[in-house]
């Protein structure tokens, strides 16, 4: 393990920022830390970086403690929101800054320079200031002066949200690239779920400060362990409504069923909270099983390959994701399904109580 | 939020505090000692305990000269802090040579010594010489600020004002400056009246700025020595003899320590009340909006 | 309400434009249908803020004029167009609570107090803040102070147009989706004109009943979203919307067949003989990965889970092609041949389609 942090907290004027957290995060690893503002991502990120001292537990790197260690002495490289350089100094001396402060021989730095800005096509650019380019070109001059330092840890907060959404889609799938040789442990924090998948690698997701799940994106996609991070990891967000069991019996909504699957068989009596994605609640009934919910048409948007349809079912807000193009009239009241194999079950408490069943036939997670 | 424990940081300001020490705390305590005690030549002290401050705060000179004092400050501010936002209000807004231009003109009776100011207004407002002095004379005004106790008021006034107004006018202009474009343009297309423009989106965001404007002439101007001094010399009579003036004439004038020492302790925390006063006045209303 | 005509538009930043590159907003005709709800779509640079500053009246265009219900406006300013903007990032009056925000535009045109209060109490019941209409706007959340915005930007009945200017900017992807269809919902309530600037094809195509596609100063295409999405009329509209874009293939036509690498791809139509820079274009939702050894051959180079669907990325012949497959798609490992839907394919001659 590169990185780890045990029983580490942060409280500020008596207000807990971070709760204590345990992360072990690998070398050469991608790390996602995923939440919406203010959950916690920017804090846990100063605790790595040793800008901030956490209130409780330690931190360790490669099996030492570097709790308390200052960021200067410690092997760090971090990328921001805003585009942040050195706005006298031109692209190449910009890159070339961390080496200049190593103090490494001119040879190596032209060396380097070039090899890093050819990778993130900024080659024409060496001799322009960075207020001469685009946003894209200056974040990835900002990303090139992370690259070039050769860091054990890489610490990228949401570096793409300023970006076009274009941009932002080459630069996500070329960030992994780029720094997939070097073995660093990478931290990068949005509050996007579909940047997360599109990542790979891990996923952490984060809610009021403390730590939901900790595991590889596609396993914390599909098997959440609470209604958080279910709810966190869904864009558009999760459709929820309220179930009771009795018996064998499952109400839920209009819909009473004995249920199939033996996860569900197994759930004690008692209220749970279901949720279904919005790609999993369907026009037309997936099979015999799938349950009929009747909602109304609150709108619809098209983009062209998918369409939207908000839906009131009773005093929930649902979302229903389908494929092509469908023409609805809003206003209307229409019939919607849910194969019971798409439902994750939550206790009183929030925790999983059945993971969906269509996930156990999924090979990669 | 909590950075890193290092201690050390506290002998990087070692310097500064032996600095401190030297120029304003052993002043201070010798100032104390003296307003305690009293003398009669030859280095000899006697313990007379708070009988100068009960003497000062007793007599009616010190009330005098503090009435002065606040009816002055009073007057600056209200002519002084209006008029540095009027004046904000109107410079241009865009980045040019004119406002380079403009700034440079604000910014200009600032470099000049307060020696230097009280010397051009006593020299432009007297009546035999002076530009000012001669030309209301010429029309008929009778005007003679070296007899006349509101006309001397008039140009301590018309100085202070002609001297300081550009701080407020400065510290204004960048409070505005830091506006966004959208709050403008979102109150054009609201149909906003221009003092509405003024009342709920260039007021609230110069608060903070025009705070430290009124702290700033509040204290200077409660001080102020210099120019009164260079141009009326405190008269006619007594008519412009502000606090600081007073205490001069009574420390080296008359050489009475004592009192003197007493008399600089209880004007130091006259401003001190004042000024904290402002303050919280300030910072509580602000609290209270954000509530 | 009004409907606006852009007529022979341009403009420049520079005083004396020479060449096509001077212009930040090359000539422009249209026509804005009154009570509709337009996007404008395009990467940072692409004009089209500058676009939208024109019809608000912050700035006068170098070329051409701007009409409301045919009445020239080109030269009022922006309270006599009587229009309303929601900004980027919220801008609301701090010192004053929210309903005297909601409340500022009606009473600055001295409408009735009975009135404003209940136009007041009607829209913040419409973006769900009514329980906040005595707190004070100032410490307020960034997307409750951007509700407020858009709430101040509807509240006047009589406006010829809203304008936004990417006003989801600053709020959390979840809210995201509650605010943008309480957008639509609104429009369809409150029937007005409204123009919505943005780089993100999600939220243009959502939110409009047109969009109109910028590139370079120019407006590319306008169309319904499935018209973009379907029928892209240039590359760039192709490549830009649809998340991956449009693949596209340098492919040479004879007829009605198309050759790409080599390989022959059958179309749907015949084309006339076509000169110039050929290519097809194919959305990856029209492809299917299969094993029959008789369709197109690629390699496959990566596979993303990214919930919803899956993205596999593959190399035909040294392009890049990407397929968009459903979550529930069984990949197999002899899957490495593609077929495309043959009438989904468009080409493209010199970047522009070309109808057979």
């Amino acid at each position: 393990m590169s990185l780890q942090l045990e029983n580490v907290s942060l409280t500020v004027n008596g207000q807990p920022h971070i709760h204590p957290s345990h992360l072990n995060l690998a070398a050469g690893s991608m790390n996602v830390l995923l939440g919406p503002t203010l959950s916690g991502k920017t804090s846990l990120m100063r605790l790595m970086a040793g800008l901030d001292m956490p209130s409780t537990g330690k931190i360790l790197w490669r099996g030492d403690d570097v709790t308390g260690v200052k960021v200067q002495k410690r092997d760090i490289a971090m990328v921001y929101q805003q585009f942040i350089n050195y706005p006298s100094m031109t692209v190449f001396e910009n890159i070339a800054s961390p080496l200049r402060l190593r103090k490494k021989p001119e040879s190596e730095i032209i060396t380097a320079v070039k090899k890093t800005a050819d990778l993130l096509k900024l080659g024409a650019f060496l001799q322009k200031k960075p207020l001469e380019l685009s946003g894209g070109q200056q974040q990835r001059c900002a990303l090139a002066r992370a690259l070039v330092k050769q860091s054990g840890l890489v610490l990228l907060d949401e570096p793409l949200a300023n970006l076009d959404y274009k941009l932002r889609e080459e630069l996500r799938t070329e960030i992994p690239k780029m720094f997939a040789d070097s073995g660093a442990v990478f931290v990068y924090a949005t509050t996007e779920p579909e940047e997360a998948l599109l990542l790979g690698g891990n996923t952490v997701t984060l809610w009021q400060g403390a730590i939901t799940q900790f595991d590889t994106s596609t396993r914390v996609y599909h098997r959440p362990k609470n209604l958080v991070t279910a709810n966190v990891f869904s864009s558009p967000p999760m459709n929820f409504l309220d179930a009771e069991k009795e018996g064998l019996l499952i109400s839920l909504g209009e819909n009473s069923y004995n249920p199939l699957d033996p996860g569900h068989i197994k759930l004690t009596a008692g209220v749970y909270r279901v949720g279904f994605r919005p790609n999993h609640l369907m026009l037309e009934p997936k099979n015999s099983e799938s349950l009929r919910f009747s909602t109304i048409l609150k709108s619809t948007e098209i983009t062209g390959s998918e369409t939207f349809l908000h839906l009131q079912h009773q005093q929930q807000h649902w979302v229903s994701l389908l494929h092509g193009i469908h023409h609805l009239t809003p206003g209307v009241s229409i019939d919607v399904f849910v194969d019971p194999a798409h439902l994750y079950f939550f206790d009183a408490m929030g925790q999983t109580a059945a993971l969906a069943t269509y996930t156990q036939s999924l090979k990669s997670v | 939020m909590k950075k890193t424990v290092n201690q050390k940081a506290w002998f990087m300001v070692l310097p500064v505090l032996l600095l401190v020490a030297f120029s304003a705390v052993i002043p201070l305590m010798t100032v104390v000692n003296y307003s305690v005690q009293d003398t009669f030549g030859n280095n000899e002290f006697f313990w007379v305990g708070l009988e100068w401050f009960e003497e000062i705060i007793q007599s009616e000179r010190m009330h005098d000269a503090l009435i002065r004092q606040i009816l002055f400050s009073s007057i600056i501010l209200i002519i002084e802090i209006p008029l540095g936002i009027f004046i904000a209000l109107h410079m241009p807004k865009k980045n040019s040579l004119w406002t380079s231009l403009c700034l440079v003109l604000i910014a200009l009776p600032l470099l000049i010594p307060w020696n230097v100011v009280g010397t051009i207004w006593q020299i432009f407002s007297r009546i035999d010489i002076g530009l000012l002095g001669y030309s209301l004379d010429a029309i008929g005004v009778d005007y003679n600020y070296t007899q006349n106790a509101v006309d001397a008021w008039i140009t301590i006034i018309i100085m202070d004002v002609w001297h300081w107004t550009s701080l407020v006018v400065l510290l204004c202009y960048a409070g505005l400056q830091s506006i966004p474009d959208a709050y403008y343009q979102a109150a054009k297309i609201d149909q906003a009246s221009r003092w509405n423009t003024f009342r709920y989106i260039e007021l609230p965001k110069m608060k903070g700025v025009l705070l430290i404007a009124i702290l700033l002439r509040f204290m200077d101007s409660f001080m102020i020595y210099t120019e009164p001094f260079v141009v009326t010399g405190g008269g006619p009579g007594n008519a412009t003899t502000f606090l600081s003036i007073d205490l001069v004439k009574m420390a080296i004038g008359q050489f009475d320590l004592g009192p003197a020492a007493a008399f600089s302790l209880i004007y130091f925390l006259v401003i001190l009340l004042i000024s904290w006063v402002f303050y919280t006045a300030m910072i509580h209303t602000d609290e209270e909006n954000q509530s | 309400m009004a409907k606006i005509t852009l007529s022979n538009l341009a403009h420049s930043y520079t005083t004396n434009p020479v060449s096509d590159q001077d212009f930040a907003l090359k000539t422009l005709n249209h026509e804005w249908d009154d009570g509709a709800a337009y996007a404008l779509l395009g990467p940072s640079g692409c004009g089209k803020s500058t676009l939208l500053n024109i019809i608000s009246g912050l700035l006068t265009p170098s070329q051409g004029r701007i009409l409301f219900d045919d009445q020239d406006v080109t030269n009022y300013d922006t309270a006599t167009r009587n229009i309303a903007q929601v900004f980027q990032f919220p801008v609301v009056y701090d010192t004053m609570t929210v309903a005297e925000n909601l409340s500022f535009p009606l009473k600055n045109r001295k409408l009735p107090a009975d009135y404003v209060n209940q136009r007041v109490r009607d829209i913040a019941e419409m973006i769900g803040i009514e329980s906040l209409l005595n707190h004070r706007a100032r410490g307020l959340t960034a997307d409750t102070q951007q509700k407020i915005s858009l709430g101040r930007g509807m509240v006047r009945e009589d406006v010829n147009a809203i304008l936004f200017d990417e006003p989801l900017t600053v709020i959390d992807p979840q809210m995201k989706w509650q605010l943008r269809s309480q957008l639509k919902a609104l429009h369809s309530q409150l029937g007005h004109t409204m123009i919505y600037v943005t780089h993100d094809q999600t939220e243009a195509l959502t939110f409009a009943d047109k969009v109109v596609v910028m590139s370079d100063g120019e407006v590319v295409q306008i169309g319904t979203p499935q018209e973009l999405f379907e029928k892209p009329a240039h590359t760039f509209v192709g490549y830009f919307i649809g998340s991956p874009g449009m693949n596209i293939l340098p492919a040479d036509i004879v007829g009605n067949t198309a050759m790409i690498c080599g390989q022959k791809v059958p179309l749907d139509a015949s084309y006339r003989a076509l000169n110039g820079e050929l290519a097809l274009g194919i959305r990856p939702e029209f492809i299917t990965l299969t094993n029959n050894p008789d369709d197109l051959p690629v390699t496959v180079l990566s596979i993303e889970d990214i919930g919803r669907h899956k993205i596999i990325r593959t190399d035909f012949f040294g392009n890049e092609l990407n397929i968009v497959s459903a979550q529930d798609h069984d990949i197999q490992e002899d899957m490495k041949f593609v077929t495309f839907d043959r009438r989904r394919i468009n080409i493209y001659e010199n970047d522009w389609l070309v109808t057979p």
